[in-house]
């Protein structure tokens, strides 16, 4: 009981420690090391067949892992049942059970809990009316669109008030408005219920949307846990810089560190560039430079002297988004470069101050632009 | 357009009347008052009076109704096991083994399984003196052994084709994998097991050679009653008999039809209902 209360100030309440899956030979998860807090709403962020599932299987207790272990609230869940873990699990094809009423998949979890008929009842109803389905209490899965038995499947999990819910792609079924407004359902009722979420999730967008933190994973292997503002403003490999979002990448070597600036040379960009860089680097260590297209200011006349980065090209593609607008910038030594521009002013096609074919100068600086180690095969 | 249907119209009864053709004759022939079977003496009930006072005959319907119950029923608890662990065991040792013997007695002769049996049944009563004798208890478990690999097909293919992670989910929610067994799978494959029971009931009702094979005094069923019955020529109370059958089979299968049409109308009742209610705006909000 005192080690109980220990814990409960501990910051950390998932731990997961090495964790390595093999199915055979192959590797699903490799080495995973996650630290989760208490109340925090952490996203699983990968590509398909990255581990995301398997992962979220072994903390909820349907696959053992191959080595390594999962601590939950200081408790070592090596060994523990499903049944018996203080865990529920929001399942990616919802997975209702067909021969029950909504009511009933409700309150199957409440079933083997110490409460009479009556708080069952009471409980069931709350989380109906949680997620808006009162009045579809007495329907069977079948007799329900997919946004509601979606929130069937979310209240359902939540019945047991789990110190952690698991959500495995909780919004893939629904189509993009009703996610939007999902999202923040979500979002809402974690904030209300304090209960740690794990949403895993492919979509970049919803992860931002959504997270405290994000792990962004890659075959297995966790690539960069942190904020959403972290994991976009300061990407550690050009594999997340490239996969959260659109960046511009130039490559090249460090020619000189001073104060916290590289000054690179980078022959795609036909000049030295310079960059802040948050990583331990060298003279003649091979680099990459990364802008986002929304950090670059497009302009027809030269930049002031004052900027460091500055590059010149011809746009060869202008893309009009309403709010924003993209241009494609050809540089002298053929590389392409995207430069996104928030439209703040109002103005008719004839105004437009770029327009196709222009010669046109980039600049960027060097704050805005971020030094990437290169890339471990 | 009008050729080819009226083409495909021909077949098709000529295709009906090849499969009712010899049933409805049978069944005309059951009113015939002359005792001879190919001459028409004219209408007469005679023969199914005579047939529900023929003991012989009633006794014979009433234990193959016995048999097949009972030979059911057991044939799916064991066949549901074992297509439980088909489907949900994984891969164990020996599993291909196992699922090829389940499926043997499918394509296995029923004059070998019957054979064998009898070979069985005889060895086992000088080994240990059980069973004493062979009568309706031998054909009865001929029989579950049989019938039991059919339920097995059945309720292993509705077991691989249900989603797993609705066990998951239960398991998940707290219970122990038996109850998951009692409150999600078995409600979920139950229409599988009773279409399986159905199965090995009419497999049962209908079997001559296993019978014929394990059978002893005091065992005689209704296929072998009728079958010798007919070695000595066939009988109009015979085609009464017949009569019935295929009278109580018809009303079965059109009563199972009109209840699986009307669950099924409710159904896509319901769906469209469900459809309607998620398109228009929520009552609850306004
Ligand atoms: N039971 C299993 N046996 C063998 N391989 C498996 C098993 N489960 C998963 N895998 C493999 O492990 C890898 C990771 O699978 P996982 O389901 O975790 O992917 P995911 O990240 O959830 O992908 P998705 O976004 O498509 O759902 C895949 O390559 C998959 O083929
Ligand atoms: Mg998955």
């Amino acid at each position: 009981m005192a080690e109980n209360s220990d814990t409960k100030t501990d910051p950390v309440f998932i731990r997961i420690e090495n964790v390595t899956k093999k199915f055979g030979s192959f590797t699903a998860v490799d080495n995973v090391s996650l630290d989760i807090g208490r109340g925090e709403l952490f996203a699983l962020l990968g590509g398909s067949g990255c581990g995301k599932t398997t992962l979220l299987r072994m903390l909820a207790g349907f696959e053992a892992p191959t080595s390594g272990r999962i601590m939950i609230d200081g408790q070592d869940m090596t060994g523990v049942a499903p049944f018996d873990r203080p865990v529920n699990m929001m399942f990616q094809s919802y997975a209702l059970f067909p021969h029950m009423s909504v009511e009933k998949n409700v309150g199957y979890g409440l079933k083997h809990e110490n409460m009479t008929d009556a708080q069952r009842k009471d409980r069931v109803r709350e989380l109906l009316d949680m997620v808006q389905l009162t009045q579809f209490a007495a329907r069977k899965p079948h007799q329900l669109s997919g946004g509601q038995r979606q929130r069937v499947a979310l209240a359902r999990a939540l019945a047991k008030s789990p110190k952690v819910l698991l959500l495995d792609e909780p919004l893939g079924a629904l189509d993009k408005k009703l996610r939007e407004q999902t999202q923040f359902e979500l979002m809402n009722i974690q904030d209300r219920l304090g209960i740690t979420f794990i949403v895993v999730t492919h979509d970049q967008e919803e992860a931002m949307t959504l997270a405290d933190r994000i792990a962004i994973m890659d075959r297995g292997v966790i690539r960069q846990v942190g904020t959403p503002t972290d994991i976009y403003e300061f990407p550690n490999s050009r594999f997340t810089a490239d996969f959260i979002g659109s960046i511009n990448l130039f490559d090249g070597t460090v020619a000189a560190i001073k104060a916290g600036k590289a000054r690179i040379t980078a022959p795609a960009a036909g000049c030295a560039l310079e960059a802040d860089t948050r990583y331990g680097l060298s003279t003649g260590d091979k680099v990459s430079v990364a802008v986002r297209p929304e950090k670059i200011t497009i302009s027809r006349g030269k930049p002031r002297s004052t900027a460091v980065n500055a590059v010149q090209g011809e746009v060869l593609d202008l893309g009009y988004f309403g709010k924003d607008s993209l241009y494609r910038v050809k540089l002298a030594s053929g590389a392409l470069v995207r430069v996104s521009k928030v439209n703040d002013q109002r103005l008719s096609e004839a105004d437009r101050q770029v327009d196709w074919e222009d010669k046109v100068w980039l600049s960027w600086d060097a704050r805005s632009a971020i030094v990437l180690p290169e890339e471990r095969p | 357009m009008q050729k080819r249907s009226v083409f495909i119209l021909s077949v098709l009864c000529f295709g009906f009347a090849f499969l009712y053709v010899p049933i409805l004759i049978m069944m005309a022939y059951s009113f015939n008052a002359s005792r001879l079977a190919t001459v028409w003496g004219g209408f007469s009930t005679e023969w199914y009076g005579k047939l529900l006072q023929n003991d012989q005959v009633i006794d014979a319907a009433l234990l193959s109704l016995r048999i097949a119950v009972v030979s059911a029923t057991f044939a799916t608890i064991l066949g549901t096991l074992a297509g439980l662990t088909l489907a949900r065991l994984g891969r164990f040792k020996g599993r291909t083994l196992f699922s090829g013997m389940i499926s043997a007695p499918l394509i296995m002769p029923d004059v070998i399984t019957g054979l064998s049996l009898l070979m069985l049944f005889v060895s086992l009563e000088t080994l240990i003196g059980w069973p004493s004798g062979r009568g309706a208890n031998t054909v009865t478990l001929a029989h579950i052994t049989f019938s039991m690999a059919y339920v097995a097909i059945i309720v292993q293919s509705r077991l691989t084709s249900m989603d797993q992670s609705v066990e998951e989910a239960a398991m998940d929610l707290g219970s122990t994998p038996l109850r998951v067994l009692w409150d999600i799978t078995l409600p979920i494959i139950a229409p599988a097991m009773i279409s399986g029971w159905l199965l090995a009931f009419t497999l049962s009702l209908d079997d001559l050679v296993i019978a014929s094979f394990t059978s002893g005094p005091g065992g005689t069923t209704l296929p072998m009653l009728i079958f010798s019955k007919v070695k000595l020529g066939v009988t109009p109370d015979i085609n009464a008999l017949a009569t019935i059958i295929v009278c109580i089979v018809t009303l079965g299968v059109v009563l199972a039809g009109i209840l699986m049409m009307r669950s099924e109308r409710q159904r896509q009742l319901d769906e469209q209902r469900a459809q309607a209610e998620a398109a228009a705006p929520q009552p609850g909000i306004a």
